[in-house]
């Protein structure tokens, strides 16, 4: 089983969410992140003073998969994902040793 | 005047008008204290806005017990103050004789046959002294301790407020009495000096007296940590819009409220105060987009209160038009001058100096070129703006000399900054025991009651600790 985390844009979520659903996945989980990267921040001016805001609002998105559609998912969330402007964030995969479905006790494959 | 054959007679319109607009004051330091927690970190929004909250409660006491009397006490029943300086302080101690046997008295303090409540007009004044207060402490964000300011508030209210509020409203020497300034400069007639200072509702006792209090405040203090270096953002631009509209709506009550009659200078005065504040939201957004690029929410809420202070030092004086040109010229100046902070190095942290002390003296100063009976603009000679200078800066280095002398002994005493780990970790938490937000959600509003804990049996308390 694979962990695929998704840092993305959080307007493009939507669309995301849509096509891993379109797809078959069966759950996922957000949360509110902030980074950069390449892109850097941006500046925001208070009364004529300039800050330079470093991290800036993105959506962590993590779903957990077989191994045969980690790759499958990888591509769906690339095509989701993508504005081709910067910004647009990363998708990386971990391998994962265990899934264990709270409510049944399930493991492995059959939890996911 | 209480001299009339026939005994006064209550002006029920003038009354019923001086309840709201002293309500409407009142609410100016609510509105205050959002405008100014809306701008500091979230970390300390509590007590920004306990500051001003805390000032409310204080001086509403103190100008009951000897406020009033200290500025107004002499105005009916002619007793002498103290030099043009103060009245006394123990004449109305209390308000123990505002009750006669006929009820409660009528006062006219203009002397023009409208009579209303003494008490309402003491109602009136609270609202001002309250309000003054609260301004100053947007020049000490995040970093002093509750305790001290609400020291401050006391002696500074007593020492600095009530007797420029004499001075200047209480027939003393900066107001247009024979034993005043002018008179001395220019000569009276009949009692009455030839050159009237122009202050309706408080450009030198509220505003360049606040302004000049937070820059003594600032410099006595010193800097936040980090200042210059760490970003200091507003943390909740919609509190601070919320606020300035607060505060608009209370100006009114400000400014028209203080002709004390609901009568035709009133409304020229709601007319004046609203176009002098637009034309100061467009002159602070106009300088922000040529300087910065983009006219800004903060921006324009800034331009907002910079118009109102302007503007009401001189409401009574100007046309609707002069008004916008007083108005557009202080949004455009306060936006240029908030930037001084960092090139002179004092943290005056929500600019108490670039809004209130530079918007408070073009305001008056401003009044000297714009007044349509004497200012220069209007062929009125350069008698009243000399006069305008001279009340403009008497109140600047009287409040800034009182406000430091009072800011360092308090320093030697009680000390005004809470330690450095405390100030690093957010003051809310270390001076209220409090935090104004959940942050993090469900992580933050977890957690357990330690006051009102249902007994535990001792050994199952023990096994909670194995």
């Amino acid at each position: 089983m694979k962990l695929i985390t998704a840092i993305i844009k959080p307007h493009q979520l939507d669309e995301v969410k849509e096509a891993l659903e379109a797809f078959g996945v069966a759950g996922m989980t957000i949360s509110e992140a902030s980074g950069y990267g390449r892109q850097r921040g941006h500046s925001e001016v208070y009364r004529g003073a300039e800050y330079t805001v470093d991290f800036v609002p993105k959506v962590r998105l993590e779903v957990l998969v077989d191994d045969v559609d980690s790759s499958d998912v990888l591509e769906v969330i690339l095509k989701a994902a993508q504005t081709g402007r910067i910004g647009d964030g990363k998708i990386w995969s971990v391998p994962v040793d265990e899934v264990v479905r709270v409510r049944t006790g399930e493991r492995g494959v059959d939890a996911l | 005047m209480p001299f009339a054959a026939e005994p006064p007679v209550i002006n029920e319109a003038a009354t019923a008008f001086m309840l709201i607009a002293s309500s409407m004051v009142l609410l100016m330091t609510p509105g205050l204290a959002l405008f100014y927690g809306g701008m500091t970190r979230s970390k300390s929004v509590l007590n920004m806005m306990m500051m001003s909250f805390g000032a409310l409660a204080a001086v509403g006491i103190i100008y009951v017990l000897w406020g009033y009397s200290m500025s107004f006490g002499n105005l009916q029943d002619g007793t002498s103050d103290i030099a043009g300086i103060f009245a006394n302080p123990f004449h109305l101690f209390g308000l123990g004789d505002l009750t006669g046997p006929d009820g409660p008295r009528l006062i006219d303090p203009f002397g023009v046959g409208v009579f209303i409540p003494e008490y309402i007009y003491v109602g009136f004044q609270l609202t001002f002294a309250v309000i003054t207060v609260a301004l100053i402490s947007g020049a000490i964000a995040d970093r002093v301790k509750f305790s001290t300011w609400m020291t401050f508030a006391v002696i500074w209210v007593t020492i600095v407020y009530f007797p420029l509020a004499h001075m200047v409203w209480g027939g003393g020497l900066l107001s247009g009495s024979e034993n005043g300034l002018s008179a001395k400069l220019f000569g009276a007639t009949d009692g009455v000096a030839n050159v009237l200072p122009i202050d309706f509702a408080g450009g030198t006792v509220v505003h360049i007296n606040a302004g000049a209090a937070g820059l003594a405040l600032a410099l006595v203090v010193g800097k936040r940590l980090g200042f210059g270096k760490v970003a200091m953002r507003p943390h909740n631009l919609p509190l601070v819009m919320i606020g300035a509209g607060l505060l608009w709506f209370g100006w009114f009550g400000f400014n028209a409220g203080s002709e004390l009659a609901a009568d035709g200078v009133a409304s020229a005065v709601w007319l004046n105060t609203t176009v002098a504040t637009c034309a100061a939201a467009i002159g602070w957004l106009l300088v922000e987009k040529v300087r910065d690029g983009h006219p800004t929410s903060l921006g324009a809420a800034s331009g907002v209160v910079a118009g109102l202070v302007a503007i009401t030092p001189a409401c009574g004086a100007l046309s609707p038009v002069g008004s916008i040109i007083l108005g557009v010229v202080a949004g455009g100046l306060s936006a240029l001058a908030v930037g001084l902070k960092y090139k002179f190095g004092y943290d005056d942290s929500l600019d108490v100096v670039g809004v209130h002390l530079v918007a408070g003296l073009w305001g008056t100063i401003g009044a000297g070129l714009l007044a349509t009976s004497t200012g220069l603009f209007y062929g009125g000679g350069w008698d009243q703006l000399v006069l305008q200078i001279l009340i403009a800066l008497i109140s600047l280095v009287l409040s800034l000399v009182l406000t430091y002398a009072i800011a360092m002994g308090l320093k030697a005493t009680l000390g005004w900054r809470i330690s450095e780990d405390e100030e690093s970790e957010g003051i809310d938490q270390t001076e209220h025991a409090e935090s104004a937000y959940e942050i993090g959600g469900f992580a933050a509003s977890s957690g357990r009651s330690t006051t009102h804990r249902p007994a535990v049996p001792a050994e199952q308390a023990e096994g909670a600790n194995a």
